[in-house]
């Protein structure tokens, strides 16, 4: 392996760098003294019954045909974008073992070229949020392919870095993006239809979010998932069987990147707005928060994460609450602490636990 | 030619922040494998705490300067005790997960009650002015900064090399097996560590506060820089987080300069992304740190 050779093609790149970190990695992945993985909740629901999954699809659609009859709106649609965006960060954190705390560069990015695409372009908002989606994956190839080199907690500082980095370049790059202005009056064109109600506009959103939904949901039970969990599991072992380990993180890093921008691109037109925010480490964070409050590693858990969280902060800021912070960061600690299951996961491994009894029971 | 040596010397200044709390992390995630992210809040409560003692005690700079860091020290090491012992035996992700929500939980509690206007803080008098280095003048504060944190830097380094403590932590972060093996305690000293860590934390906010805007977002933009530094040093390398800090703050100093504004707020990211490419363990780290 010579220096030269990193440089020629990913690919190379990918095996020659994989080598070199191997005996890195192992030791990292050392579960000597402390076992090194979480407990896995994944296959929470796999293990159940093929008729619960279906009623459970079922019921899941309802609730997101339902859901702005039943909430504002508003915040309807904002539970919506957020799902995609803690689902895109569930894929790499409960499906690949990585933890991306720059998330916001993907999100922020679609969403401002999003935004950038419907006011200069006139395109339709589908196309905008397809162009800014694209943007974002495409932005999610060079830093996925530098944050690859490392694993566990510097995988989460180095996306946590490039996410910041771009947010600097957005704060300075002002003839573009407006600065602290913000990108004002994003256009929802879609062939004359009036989308100016949110309660249309969620129904003409509905079907890009459930697109990449069942994309994340594709991704994770294709032959390609099962690749990553077992990169999760023991990334040692997954390169010893002949898989290029990089690559492999490297092609989910841009497929989360595309469905988090799925999700900020919508947000863009939803709020038809783009604030600096949108690529702020805090905005990572809050889907970070999302996932764990829901449940690593479910999917399910991400939609309700988000879904919680959104509400939360909704119903705070409704009431004249200002440090929104101390509740969520609370909650999120407590969630760390006692319930590092999530919501999904603990209500899933309990399900279990009673279908165990009864079955010992009869 | 003056020009340059006055960024040169701006940029060592700054640079010795990131120092400071790189040296802070890199000491702590060498005993306990923790990244800590509330490092930038424990700089803010630094910070802060300083200017809440001056300003409703009358607490001068220099028993600020003695207070917060002993302070805030002891509050690490009961948080050491209470939680981040707990989630030890879980993967390391927890813990930065812990410390992230502890993050925003100190930020909002110190918002709540001082808001997020920035507080001004005075220069002590005894190190107001400025002083004649030759070429130019300097502000005497500045300088004070640089010469303490190279002393404090100097004293670790000794405690370090020099001292029973200094070696079993050193064993203990770079083989920590093996020094059990050789039945050295290595969690008596778990504890303090992560408290001395937080103190440098405190040390560093303190020393900001007359220079330094105080407000309660001060840490949470230093930190992911700092981030970037001890990325660039190694995490593992004590010895490199520091000597990155320094060159960080130069790059920096130099890049806002003689660079445009976008350059220069980039440079540190920008060579990260190099020292990812060609040393993804870091300058200073050796491959089995990369944890």
């Amino acid at each position: 392996m010579t220096e030269r050779s990193r440089v020629v093609t990913p690919e190379v790149a990918a095996g020659a760098g994989a080598s070199a970190s191997a005996s890195a990695e192992r030791s990292a992945e050392r579960p000597a003294e402390r076992p090194a993985r979480p407990p896995s909740v994944l296959g929470a629901v796999a293990g159940a019954p093929t008729w619960f999954r279906y009623a459970l699809l079922a019921v899941g659609l309802g609730v997101a045909l339902w859901l702005p009859n039943g909430l504002y709106p508003t915040v309807a649609v904002d539970i919506a974008c957020w799902a995609l965006f803690a689902v895109s960060v569930d894929l790499l954190l409960g499906f690949t073992g990585l933890l991306s705390f720059g998330h916001a560069a993907f999100w922020g990015t679609s969403a401002y070229v999003t935004g950038l695409v419907a006011i200069h372009a006139g395109a339709p908002f589908p196309v905008a949020v397809l162009g800014g989606a694209l943007a974002a994956a495409a932005l999610a190839a060079p830093i996925g392919y530098l944050a690859v080199r490392r694993t566990g907690i510097y995988f989460a500082m180095v996306t946590l870095a490039f996410a910041q980095m771009v947010y600097y370049v957005a704060n300075e790059w002002r003839s573009v993006t407006r600065g602290e202005n913000g990108l004002q009056g994003v256009p929802r064109e879609l062939a004359g239809l009036d989308l100016t109600d949110e309660y249309y506009f969620y129904y003409a959103a509905l079907p890009i979010v459930l697109a990449g939904l069942f994309a994340a949901w594709r991704i994770v039970n294709s032959p390609f998932g099962r690749v990553l969990v077992g990169i999760r599991d023991n990334p040692a072992r997954a390169r010893a069987l002949g898989y290029p380990v990089h690559r492999y993180k490297l092609t989910v890093f841009v497929l989360s990147g595309f469905i988090a921008g799925l999700g900020g691109g919508l947000f863009a037109v939803g709020h038809r707005f783009v604030a600096l925010d949108v690529l702020h480490w805090t905005t990572s964070g809050k889907a970070v928060i999302m996932v764990v409050l829901g449940g690593i590693g479910t999917l399910w858990g991400g939609l309700l994460g988000a879904a919680v969280l959104v509400r939360l902060e909704d119903w705070l800021s409704f009431s004249g609450f200002d440090t929104i912070g101390l509740v969520t960061g609370g909650i999120f600690v407590l969630v760390v602490l006692l319930f590092r299951r999530g919501i999904w996961g603990s209500v899933a491994a309990l399900a279990q636990r009673l279908a165990a009894g009864r079955r010992r029971d009869s | 030619m003056t020009g340059f040596l006055q960024n040169t010397f701006n940029g060592l200044v700054s640079g010795a922040f990131y120092a400071l709390l790189a040296l802070g992390l890199a000491v702590i995630f060498g005993m306990l494998r923790v990244v800590n992210f509330a490092h930038g809040a424990f700089y803010m409560l630094g910070a802060f705490g300083a200017y809440v003692l001056l300003a409703e005690a009358g607490v001068s700079f220099w028993w600020a300067l003695l207070l917060m860091p002993i302070g805030l020290a002891l509050f690490g090491m009961l948080l050491e005790r209470a939680v981040v012992h707990r989630l030890g035996r879980l993967d390391p992700l927890y813990n930065f997960l812990f410390t992230f929500g502890l993050t925003l939980i100190l930020q909002d509690v110190v918002k709540s009650r001082y808001g997020v206007q920035s507080s001004p803080y005075a220069t002590p008098a005894e190190l107001s002015g400025s002083v004649d280095l030759g070429l130019f003048d300097f502000p005497t504060y500045r300088v004070f900064i640089l010469v303490f944190a190279v002393a404090v830097c100097a004293l670790v380094w000794w405690l370090l090399s020099h001292t029973r403590v200094g070696v079993v932590v050193r064993a203990a972060t770079e083989r920590p097996e093996l020094t059990r093996a050789f039945g050295i305690d290595v969690g008596r000293w778990v504890t303090p560590v992560f408290g001395f860590g937080v103190g440098l934390a405190g040390l560093a906010g303190v020393l900001a506060a007359p220079m330094r805007a105080v407000n309660p977002l001060m840490g949470a933009d230093l930190i992911i820089v700092v981030f970037a530094v001890v990325v660039i040093g190694g995490l593992g390398s004590i010895f490199g987080s520091v000597a990155a800090g320094f060159g960080i703050g130069l790059v920096q100093s130099w890049g806002e300069a003689y660079a445009p504004p976008i350059v220069a707020q980039t440079l540190v990211f920008i060579v990260m992304a190099a020292v990812l490419l060609l040393r993804p363990a870091g300058l200073f780290g050796r491959e089995e740190s990369a944890a």
